[in-house]
């Protein structure tokens, strides 16, 4: 942490007289409460008729998850992050283990193997992975921190994400392995790697890219699956794949745009109809945009504004650089899962099967989400609490 | 460090370094730039381009299912309903709502063919087909289906899912097989008649007119389809939803020149004819009757034997029942079986015997080859090289004058009449087509035949028709032509109304009248265009428009020369000898003189010598109701023993005299 305060504060002291406050982020919670309401709202929609007869199927499911995924988020709260900085070989061991176990025994749902079943659910473990890597890279390079200027560094990071990004790909579960990626750079980038490394790192990233969509297949190598590929390039020319890849982005296309300024309510027919497929997990989006219309899909996203923004805030305010790059990891993890996830219902980004945090039904990706939301509030409660060692700020 | 600290004091302020700051604001500045792509794309989707979104969303889950328009009406020309749209209930599938494809389904349409006596795979067809050409849309399985089956239904409605009862507006035509020919028929448009462009704007599924006034005057009777807007899902299911209906607006009314009381006698006459042709031994199976006002064309009647019941095709006819009113079986036609489908009045194509004699005297005395007073024709036959030409039975009526040889009809004086005009040129031609032989009269029914007069150009036509067609074929004989030239046989032939000549009983009745109108105006005649159709009706009874079809041509006739035709004609009917005056025995020839000819063509079918077919055509004028009728009865006899008395039942229905069905023994051509 550094040392000097760089500004004097008004209230040195605090009243005695204080009333009781919330024991997290107030604005946080705001968020993540309310982007809960709308999944909750939209899924009770859309997934009426999914299942025959059961029209609360999913969204009394995705009711438990969230309230599983909060009571994990409020455990956490109370827990002090920084300890977990010394458990850093057992979580990334754990992360390893659980991807490979996935890869050895978890069962394949939709031509991919990403869950293993557990007596109560599946589990997909690239998402819990997610914050596993997080935490252990963020202690890995808070332990190299005096040797970030170094290549080694930079490269010893990029492979312990590379690695299990490569199993999640294998899975194949192209978003959580690019999501892997891009949390390894985003921690590099907060612990203040030079922008030299960077740059390099990025352009690398750029090649790689373009030798797997490109170059590989030409020399008839298929890294990704020939589907994964035709899914990731559709959105360039959507009008001439409108009955293959192109057609789910299309009629999400549709479904948005149909929704106009204030949404298509009861009168919603590409959801309900099931015109998009996967229109209550990675399409979520799609659902808001027609019910809701501008209006619904502006207020998810100043939602998921508030949450970001709340996630750099509390980057800044961590009483220490672990917790400083944890919340940098969970921010990176929510804006390019937004992002892309967005990006894609409103076909400006390929189809990368990137679910859409808290909105999306499923138990794994809201319990990861809320987990990191967790961490975050750690981070948010223990500078409060350091602050308020030294006097700045009431503990409560 | 920033508006939002300042304006939030109690949050913790940890000192960052600038260089973690120009990350986390990178960062931010990042997430803002997402962001606002992201709004600019939504507002771009949603508000900008929305409404072509919602087009697009409507267009991708509603599908419009017409609502069948009533036809219109179609009436006499007293403005009685004839045919009519009556409601019935239908038996129908509902195909989203069937149990699963296999056993399951298979098992309802054996219980479904039990109750309503159809075959399962009859049934699975039906909803196939349908499900092709209307998707979503209910399949009628049977119409008219029965009290007892319905009842059936109705009771055991969980035995049948999917199965149910619509109301359905379905033709209806009054007097069954009556007119028959004339009304035509309806049934699903076809992908063929689609191309037409009578056609055009008709979409897949409707019930049009297929034959007759049904078809010809079609878009107006067919009113205008209705839609109902189905929703679909995603899987192409039909999802319950209300949405707004467009009504079907009714069809217009069609009047027609019809006399349903003529009509009526019409076709008991020609069913009478028949039957004394069947009674003289005659094998008669097929015939035609036509009347007509001579002055415009109007249609009075007009019918063909054998008919068929149009109500008939308003259930889903069989495969096998149609080929049956095609007078097919698998396809191939059926050897002496006359189709029922096939109007003989206007399609039938026949050489007409002697009821041409009076054009073939038009000619050559207009021509000036041949004076009225000449006497011809003596003996009992004529020969010409090495040919013999002879009267029926080889009587010998001696030479007479035109008007006598016309009474008596004799074909020795109309062959040498014959002879003579080859020698002129095409005399005869001339003046038949000049009547309105040989060409499409232009009335308003389908399938209208254009005939045939034989000429030297046509005999070398076919000729050259017959070598093409052996040489492609490489066979020894096509059967078109035997190759030779025209010769004066050919013309003697034509002369008495054989050979290659091809004509229909309208076409005829059109050269009568021609005659008939000429008679009546000093010799100006006028080749009317006979009609059916007399005005277009709104579902009112708001005229429309009127459906004049006028003259196709006016024809001068030397006026002399055309009395001492019809003197000619008339005689037959009244004087003794006369070809026909039996038939008319008792008739008032005082009010209503006759002018009538007896015609007895000798036909072949596939190159065989067949009965021979009896001919009668008459025109009875009246200052108000004039009248020609031309009568055809295949393998019928002599035109006296059958069709002229089936003539003379009609003309005393449509004079109001009493009926009488003699029998006529005058065995001429």
């Amino acid at each position: 942490m550094p040392l000097s305060p760089i500004q004097a504060p008004e209230e040195v002291v605090a009243p005695p007289a204080r009333p009781w406050r919330l024991p997290l982020d107030p604005l946080l919670t705001l968020a993540v409460l309310g982007l809960a309401i709308c999944s909750v709202v939209t899924l009770s929609a859309a997934t009426r008729d999914l299942v025959l007869g059961q029209p609360r199927y999913y969204v009394d499911r995705q009711g438990v998850y969230l309230f599983v995924g909060a009571l994990l988020m409020l455990a956490l709260s109370r827990l002090d992050y920084s300890h977990l900085r010394q458990f850093k070989r057992a979580i990334y061991a754990l992360l390893m283990f659980s991807i490979l176990a996935v890869l050895g025994l978890g069962h394949t749902a939709r031509g991919s193997q990403r869950a293993i079943s557990l007596p109560f659910f599946s589990f997909q473990a690239s998402e819990l992975g997610k914050v596993f890597l997080i935490v252990a890279l963020a202690a890995f390079v808070v332990d190299r921190a005096r040797y970030l200027r170094e290549w080694d560094t930079t490269a010893r990071v990029m492979v312990a994400a590379l690695v299990p990004a490569m199993f999640v790909i294998l899975q194949p579960d192209l978003g959580s392995g690019m999501v892997y990626v891009v949390i390894a750079m985003t921690l590099l980038f907060v612990a203040g790697t030079s922008w030299k490394q960077l740059s390099a790192l990025i352009a690398l990233g750029a090649v790689s890219l373009a030798v797997v969509l490109a170059g590989a297949p030409a020399l008839g190598v298929h890294v990704l699956k020939p589907y994964q590929v035709a899914r990731l390039t559709a959105f360039l020319h959507p009008t001439t794949n409108a009955q293959k890849e192109g057609y789910q982005q299309e009629e999400a296309k549709i479904a948005i745009g149909s929704g106009q300024k204030t949404g298509r309510g009861a009168g919603a027919t590409q959801i309900p109809l099931g015109y998009v497929p996967e229109s209550h997990t990675d399409f979520v989006f799609a659902a808001v945009g027609e019910q809701y219309g501008f209006v619904g899909a502006a207020l998810v996203l100043s939602l998921y504004a508030l949450l970001i923004w709340r996630a750099l805030r509390i980057l800044t305010i961590s009483k220490d650089l672990f917790g400083s790059l944890v919340a940098g990891g969970v921010a990176a993890m929510l804006m390019f899962q937004v992002f892309v996830n967005v990006g894609m219902a409103i076909g400006i980004m390929p189809i990368t099967g990137v679910t859409l945090p808290l909105m999306s039904y499923g138990g794994s990706s809201v319990i990861t989400t809320l987990l990191a939301v967790g961490l975050l509030q750690s981070i948010y409660v223990q500078a409060r609490a350091s602050e308020a060692l030294k006097g700045r700020v009431p503990l409560h | 460090m920033s508006m939002i600290e300042q304006l939030r004091p109690s949050e913790p302020r940890t000192p960052v370094s600038p260089q973690l700051a120009l990350r986390v604001a990178i960062m931010g500045g990042v997430a803002l730039v997402m962001f606002g792509i992201i709004f600019f794309r939504l507002w771009y989707l949603q508000v900008l381009t929305g409404e072509q979104y919602v087009q697009q969303a409507n267009a991708n889950n509603r599908r419009p299912l017409p609502i069948p328009a009533p036809r219109g009406q179609i009436f006499d020309r007293t403005g009685q309903p004839i045919v009519t749209s009556r409601t019935t209930n239908a038996v129908q599938i509902t195909p989203s709502a069937l149990p699963p494809k296999g056993a399951p389904r298979i098992a309802l349409y054996r219980r479904l063919g039990h109750v309503l006596g159809m075959s399962p795979r009859h049934i699975q067809a039906l909803v196939i087909k349908s499900r092709q050409t209307v998707p979503y849309a209910p399949v009628t399985i049977k119409t008219d289906a029965g009290r007892a089956a319905l009842t059936v239904l109705a009771e055991r409605q969980n035995e049948f899912p999917g199965v149910s009862q619509q109301p359905v507006s379905i033709r209806a035509y009054r007097f069954g097989e009556m007119a028959a020919h004339v009304f035509g028929h309806v049934g699903q448009v076809s992908e063929e008649e689609l191309k037409l462009s009578a056609f055009r704007g008709v979409s897949q599924g409707t019930v049009v007119g297929q034959e007759g006034v049904e078809f010809y005057y079609d878009r107006y009777l067919r009113g205008k389809p209705g839609t109902l807007q189905v929703e679909v899902n995603a899987q192409g299911e039909a999802v319950p939803v209300r949405l707004p209906v467009t009504e079907p607006k009714i069809g217009y009314s069609v009047k027609l020149t019809l006399d349903l009381g003529l009509q009526r006698e019409g076709e008991a006459a020609l069913q009478q004819g028949i039957g004394l042709a069947n009674a003289n031994g005659n094998p008669a199976d097929a015939g035609a009757f036509v009347a007509m006002d001579p002055r415009n064309g109007e249609m009075l009647a007009l019918g063909s034997y054998p008919h068929f019941d149009p109500n008939k095709f308003a259930r889903p006819l069989t495969e096998g029942e149609y080929e049956k009113l095609e007078g097919l079986s698998h396809r191939q036609p059926i050897p002496g079986v006359p189709a029922p489908l096939e109007n003989r009045a206007v399609s039938g194509g026949y050489p007409t015997g002697s009821t041409f004699k009076p054009i073939t005297a038009m000619a050559a005395l207009e021509a000036g080859v041949l004076s009225p007073g000449e006497a011809l024709g003596g003996g009992q036959c004529i020969h010409v090289s090495t040919e013999q030409f002879c009267n029926a039975g080889k009587a010998n009526y001696g030479a007479l004058d035109l008007v006598n040889a016309l009474r008596v009809s004799s074909d020795t004086y109309f062959f040498e009449v014959g002879e003579r005009a080859n020698s002129h040129g095409e005399i005869i031609q001339r003046e038949a087509r000049r009547l309105g032989i040989g060409e499409k009269t232009g009335i308003d029914l389908p399938e209208e035949l254009t005939g045939t007069v034989p000429d030297r150009a046509w005999r070398a036509h076919v000729a050259a028709q017959e070598r093409n067609c052996e040489r492609i074929k490489h066979v020894a004989s096509c059967g078109i032509s035997d190759g030779r030239p025209w010769s004066v046989g050919d013309n003697m032939h034509l002369a008495v109304g054989q050979g290659d000549l091809l004509t229909s009983p309208l076409q005829m009745a059109v050269a009568y009248s021609t005659l008939a109108n000429a008679f009546t105006h000093q010799g100006e005649g006028t080749v009317v265009t006979p009609h059916l159709g007399l005005e277009i009706d709104d579902s009112q009874g708001g005229l429309v428009r009127t459906l004049g079809a006028p003259p196709k041509r006016h024809v001068r006739l030397n006026y002399s020369d055309l009395s001492l035709v019809m003197e000619g004609i008339h005689d037959a009917t009244s004087m003794a000898g006369g070809t026909s005056a039996d038939v008319w025995a008792g008739w008032n020839q005082a009010q209503h003189p006759v002018y009538g000819k007896t015609g007895t063509a000798e036909r072949t079918e596939n190159g065989a010598h067949v009965s021979d077919q009896s001919w009668y055509m008459c025109y009875i004028p009246d200052p108000t109701r004039p009248i020609v009728i031309a009568i055809t009865i295949e393998k019928g006899g002599f035109g006296d023993q059958a069709a002229a008395p089936a003539a003379r039942l009609m003309a005393s229905e449509w004079f109001g005299q009493a009926k009488k069905l003699v029998h006529g023994g005058n065995k001429s051509f």
